[in-house]
Order: structure tokens, then sequence, then C-alpha cells
């Protein structure tokens, strides 16, 4: 069972929910002329990324998710490994975040401040899991369930979200079945 | 220049335990491999990446996408795709689903396998006899036991000694560990049915390196569990880390790369086998090559598509197939069967370091008599650990609190799979595509290969008994699914070219010789007469030994 690799776990640990949905199971196709013309992403917009993450996986006693470059690693994965459903819903993502933005606080995303994102990004947050709870398997997904996955799975994969928020040891030496955990510690990154 | 004392062809697991223990007997041995040089540890280059050097971390939609065989395979990832066949380079013909995983190099899958090495009983080498399927197998455990334990020692096995009659003790070296909820279930399981013995897997792993292991320039496992990458501390068992190498340094191994064996020459005038022919890959020229035996090692499809292939005007249908049997009774292993749960409590308990192994329960339905409704068993596997990160894709949370929480490990959940025996049979079978041929001018391979009624019936038991099991233990919200994977996607093929003392109904031996072409030996997953419920590669190793040391002396003999 050994060979049971972490994605099938995850899967069936989560009821089926993975990082990307089934894009990660399924793979992406040749993006269509408009999706084409919308990547690669403007700096600004990988910007504009990077501060979404950050207000999800904020700096606290360790880095965030800026300090990770997931807006990076989203525009990678939206560029190679997206289907073109799931790339045309992250895009659009883009200005629909930002409309969310103006609706609520009459001021764009990138204006608003700290607190003022998360409260905004709280609301989207619900909103996305309850379109998830709801909707049909052909529905396309939530644009910020896509971001948020994309967000966690950068962040706890990369060197600062790993080393920092997680403990992560490349080279264990051995296998101890059975020690002590305090609240507190934290989890092994893989 | 082409001649030699023998052939092997294949470089995995089995042939390159042939290739070792040929070599080490004085013998000038030729290894053909068709796949590309992988030499230990210098061609590993993916083996001390950290998760965030990996550009898409780890995924490889794309190429799964275009590629949904090998994309099924649950050890493919951007780390080890380079050990993997592409579907597109190596097309074959499905007349029913059947998902062939290959990997093409020296060392073949030995260097993506499992890992998970248990001894067959004695129970298994008489199921078909007393189960009158198949037929019977011509050696019982006691003929292999010297064997097992010859290889064990030369590999290295962690395991315990656990004294089951279903699961023969091994050669071993110190078990892993279970987890603390491992620890507390297994106790359980074991006090709630008296047949049920949860014991640690055992694995080709170096927990503690003997002299024979640190000979072979191999270390101790350090638990990272990155091995289908290639070990950079060879602490896991391979052809690359461990057969091969071993070998060389005889001074009588000459390893091929790039040779795609076309088929076994029969001298129709001689009225022998006298080689075989060789597609190199890179330049399709054919060569023949000479030799006094050859061992065919391809793995279990591919020594079926070479013998199919090798035909004369004394075997019109393949080598040895006076019977008609070659290629058919193919059989796999039962994967079909998952259950999952959660544990509460033990909050206050984790573990470190990353385990190549997990807790087994030994197959123990109709063992020494039929008990159920269906033929055989089933193995039962199980793992529990801690959620990590992973527990927040799918819970509501922005900033830091939602990133404390999920930064530390979240419950138990517990992971229970299956792996049944397949009760062979003869519709199921492999044979020749009549036009479509690959790229090296090899005719394509047809799987005709099913589950059958028996297959469902074993799951249906493994759901029920497995869910007692986990409810024994005390673990919540169980459920049970069917995973409906195909055939193939277990990596565990067998069958096809079988072992048995008639030559009317096999094609081989007790010795792995073909009845009709004695100097041909096979002892890869093709030889096998019924799969039992144990990871199958030691079997295969341990039948290579033995069918060495076989052909060595009756060559020395002048017998073939």
């Amino acid at each position: 069972m050994n060979r049971r690799e972490a994605l099938n776990m995850v899967a069936l640990l989560m009821g089926g929910t993975v990082v990307g949905g089934t894009v990660f199971l399924e793979g992406c196709k040749t993006a269509d002329k408009k999706v084409a013309a919308a990547l690669p992403l403007t700096a600004d917009q990988i910007a504009f990324l990077d501060e979404v993450a950050e207000t999800i996986i904020p700096a606290t006693s360790t880095p965030g998710a800026k300090a990770a470059k997931v807006g990076e690693f989203m525009h990678t994965m939206v560029t190679d490994c997206y289907d073109e459903k799931d790339q045309t819903t992250f895009i659009e993502g883009l200005g629909k975040l930002n409309e969310a933005s103006e609706t609520k606080f009459k001021s764009d995303f990138m204006k608003l401040t700290p607190e003022q994102r998360k409260e905004l990004l709280i609301g989207i947050d619900k909103e996305a899991k309850d379109y998830a709870g709801s909707k049909k398997k052909e529905d396309p997904n939530h644009y910020f369930t896509l971001m948020k996955q994309l967000t966690l799975l950068g962040y706890f994969s990369s060197e600062v979200g790993a080393t920092q928020a997680l403990r992560y040891v490349a080279v264990p030496g051995k296998y101890e079945g059975c020690i002590d955990y305090k609240k507190g510690d934290k989890a092994w990154a893989i | 220049m082409n001649t030699y004392d023998a052939i092997v062809v294949g470089s995995g697991i089995s042939g390159g335990w042939a290739a070792k223990e040929l070599c080490e007997k004085g013998i000038k041995t030729l290894l053909l491999e068709r796949g590309r040089n992988v030499e230990h540890l210098k061609d590993y280059p993916t083996a001390t990446m950290n998760p965030w050097e990996f550009k898409h971390r780890g995924r490889l939609d794309k190429l799964k996408k275009e590629n949904p065989i090998v994309g099924r395979c649950y050890a493919l990832d951007e780390a080890t795709e380079h050990f993997f066949v592409k579907d597109h380079e190596h097309p074959y013909v499905q007349d029913k689903p059947f998902d062939w995983i290959r990997g093409y190099q020296v060392g073949g899958k030995s260097l993506i396998w499992a890992r998970q090495t248990q001894r067959w009983s004695n129970y298994d080498f008489e199921g078909p006899a007393r189960d009158g399927f198949a037929i019977d197998w011509p050696i019982r455990y006691k003929d292999l036991a010297p064997w097992y334990s010859y290889v064990e020692k030369f590999i290295g096995i962690s395991g315990n000694r656990d004294g089951l009659d279903t699961l023969p003790d091994c050669e071993s070296l110190p078990a892993f560990e279970m987890n603390c909820v491992e620890k507390d279930m297994s106790g359980k399981i074991g006090a709630a049915n008296k047949n049920w013995n949860v014991v640690q897997g055992r694995c080709a792993h170096l927990t503690k390196p003997a002299p024979i292991h640190q000979q072979q320039g191999r270390g101790q496992c350090q638990a990272r569990h990155l091995c289908y990458r290639g070990c950079p501390f060879g602490a896991y068992f391979s052809s690359n880390s461990s057969t091969i190498p071993w070998a060389m340094k005889t001074g009588n191994l000459t390893l091929q790369p790039n040779s795609v064996v076309h088929s076994v020459i029969f001298d129709d005038a001689k009225g022998k086998v006298t080689g075989v022919r060789v597609v190199d890959a890179v330049t399709k020229k054919m060569t023949e090559y000479y030799a006094k035996i050859i061992f065919l090692n391809a793995a279990c499809l591919n020594t079926n598509l070479i013998a199919l292939n090798s035909t004369s005007k004394r075997f019109p249908n393949g080598l040895g197939n006076d019977n008609g049997l070659l290629g058919k009774y193919m059989a796999f292993h039962n994967y079909r069967g998952v259950i999952s749960g959660s544990v509460e409590g033990y909050e206050d308990k984790y573990y470190f370091g990353r385990r190549p192994t997990q807790p087994m329960l030994p197959n123990f339905r109709n063992v020494k008599k039929q008990d159920t409704d269906f033929l055989r068993g089933y193995m039962t596997f199980f793992e529990t650990s801690r959620t990590g990160w992973q527990q927040g894709l799918g819970q509501n949370g922005i900033g830091a609190d939602f990133k404390n929480a999920i930064t530390e490990p979240g419950p138990w959940h517990v992971f229970m799979m299956m792996q049944g025996e397949h009760v062979p049979e003869e519709s199921s079978r492999v044979y020749l595509h009549k036009d479509l041929k690959d790229a090296w001018g090899m005719p394509q391979l047809v799987t005709d290969i099913d589950y059958n009624e028996n297959d469902l019936k074993v799951m249906k038991d493994f759901h029920q008994q497995g869910s007692e099991m986990l409810a024994a233990a005390g673990v919540k919200n169980i459920s049970t699914s069917d995973s409906k994977q195909a055939p193939g996607l277990d990596i565990h093929e067998m069958g096809g070219i079988r072992m048995g003392n008639d030559p009317k109904t096999s094609l081989l031996n007790k010795w792995n010789q073909f009845h009709h072409a004695p100097n041909v030996f096979v002892t890869d997953g093709a030889c096998m007469v019924s799969t039992s419920t144990q990871n199958p590669s030691l079997t295969f190793m341990a039948l290579t030994a033995r069918a060495v040391d076989h052909a060595v002396s009756e060559m020395r003999k002048g017998n073939i």
C-alpha cells in the first residue's frame, strides 16, 4: 500500500477535494485564443495574486505567501497545468475579485488595508465553499477555490513554507513510529 | 564476437538476478536491455531534490492527460517520470482495459517497484491443485525456501519473524515500527478474531546493513521515502544498486542497453535454440547473438511477446507452444477494494520520518479449507497517519489563525486496501496483433484480460471483513469503495508461460525450462501458475536463482 501516494490519500480523506479539483488528475488542454491572449499574466496581475495569497496565508512569526512567490507559482500552474475551463475561470476571477472589492469598499483590492482584504476574502471564501457544496459536477469551479488551493499548495511546498511554517526533514535518517506531540509543534512538510 | 555462454533478456528485478548468478558461476553472460543505461547514483537526477525545486511541485498534469495509462500509476510524478514508458512511445492494443505500466531502462521496474517482499506459503503453492483451478504447481514451498533465504540475505529485507504458516518467516533485518495508532489497532484487531494477524510489512530496505550489503556499496535506509527517484544511499534493492554492479565485478558480464529482443532463434537444422535476434533501439538494425542458454526476463508481458514472436518450422505458433497455451492463463492482483476511516484521539502522538512499508494481515480466507463462496483470498494492508496542511483544502479560513491551524498536524486517518488472488482462466490471454507493429518492427501485443465473478466476491468480502476489523479497532466513519481500476495497474501481471509437470498443460518444467526448448528459461512473472496474495517480486528472484543453479549444472553436464 505504500504505493498509494499522497494525492490519492488526500483525495480520499478530503472526500474527493484535491488541489485544483479534477485538474490535477485530468490535466490540461490547449488554451483557446481568448485564454491564450490573457496569458502570460502581467506583472501587475502576478502582484495582485501575491496579495490575494498573502491575505490567505499572511506573514506571521513565519513568512507569508508573498515571500514564497506564490503569485508566480499560480501563474505557472494556471499556464502549464490547468485545462481551458479552469484557465478561463481563474483569469476571469482576477476581475471578479476586484469587482467584489469595488462593490464592498468602493476601492481597488490593491488599495485596501490588510484588514479590509481579509474581510473581503472571508466573504468570498464562504461564497466559494457554499458554491462548491451545491454545484453540479459539470459546473465550473469557483475562481476563489482555485486561488486558495494553489495558494496552499504553492506556499507549503515552497522553501519558506516547508522549512519555516512546517517542519521539513530532507533526510530523516530513521523512522520512529511513536513520538510525543505537543500542541504548537508544526506538521511535517512531507 | 556475438557468442556468449548465456544471454539474459531484460535487466529488471529477475534479469538482474539471472545475470548475477550466471556471472558468479563463471558464465560469460550478455545482458540485453531494450532501454537506455541507468547507472546507480549517476543517473538519478532528481534523487536529492527538494519539493520547491520542481517547477510544478511534482505535478504532471499535461503528461498525465496525454498518457492516461501510465498517468494512473501512483508512482509517476515530476520527480520520477524519466523512469516510466509513456503511452505513445510503446503502443499496444487492449481488447479489454489493461493498464500496462512499464519501465524501459537498465534496472527496469526494479527502480520504481513498491519493494514489499513476502514469501509465499505452502498454502499458496497447493492452492490450484486443492481448489481445482489452473494446474498444479510443480514445486512446493520446501523447494523454494532455501532460495528465498539465499536471495533475502543478499538483497536485505526488513521485517519481523512472525511465526505464521500463512506468511513464512524470512531472513530479516530489523522491522520498521508501527506508529502508536497502528500498535493499538493491531492489538484490538487480533483480539477480535484469532485469524486476523496484523504484522509489520516486509520490504527490501536495509534497516541495518550487513557486511554483504556493505560490499555492494549499499547503505542504511534514511526513511526519506523518495524511493521511486532511485536511492542515493542504495538502501532499497534494485538491479542498478545491487545485482548488476555485482555481476559486473566478476568480469563476466557484458551489459548492452538499447537492445530490443525481437525473437529467440530456433535452429531447425540443429533442433535447438541457438540465440536471439536483437533490433538496435536507435539504428533499428538487426543483429543475432548466440549462446548455449537463454534466460527470458523481459517482464511478464514482454516475455510473452518475445516467445509468441519466436516462430520457426518446429514452433509455428511461438516458442515451445505445442499445446497452444502460450499467452494464456494471464493473471494479476485484485486491488479494487479500498476502505478509509477516521481515528479519534491520539492528538498527543506523532511519528518521525517516512516509512516505506505498512502493517499487513496475511490472507485468512480459505486457508486450510474452502470456507467461503469464493476461491482463495486476499492480503490486507493498512496505514494510519495525521493529515498535514492538506486539511486546509476543504475548510473555510483566511488569515493568520487559519495558517496557524493548518500548520499543525490534523486528526488521524486510516487507509486500508486489499491484494486479492485472481484465479487465472484460459480466456485471459495476450496475443500478437496480426497487422500492427511498433517502431522496431515488433508485432503489437493485444491484451484480453479481465476480472471475473470471483474477484468481485473477494472484494465484497474484503469490504465486509476490513470494515469489521476497523470497527473492532474503534475506527469511525468507515467508508468502503471500489477503485474500479483496470487489471494491470497493480503492476503484478503474471502467467502466460506457466510452469507445470505436464507438457500438455504447461510450457515450462519445474526448473523453469521450456519443456520443448530446454536451454531456454523463463523466470519472470510469465512463469507463474497462480498469483497467491503476496507481492510477487521476491518469488521471481528466488525462482531465478534456483533456475540458474540448475541451468549451469545441466550445462556443465552437457545436458543443454
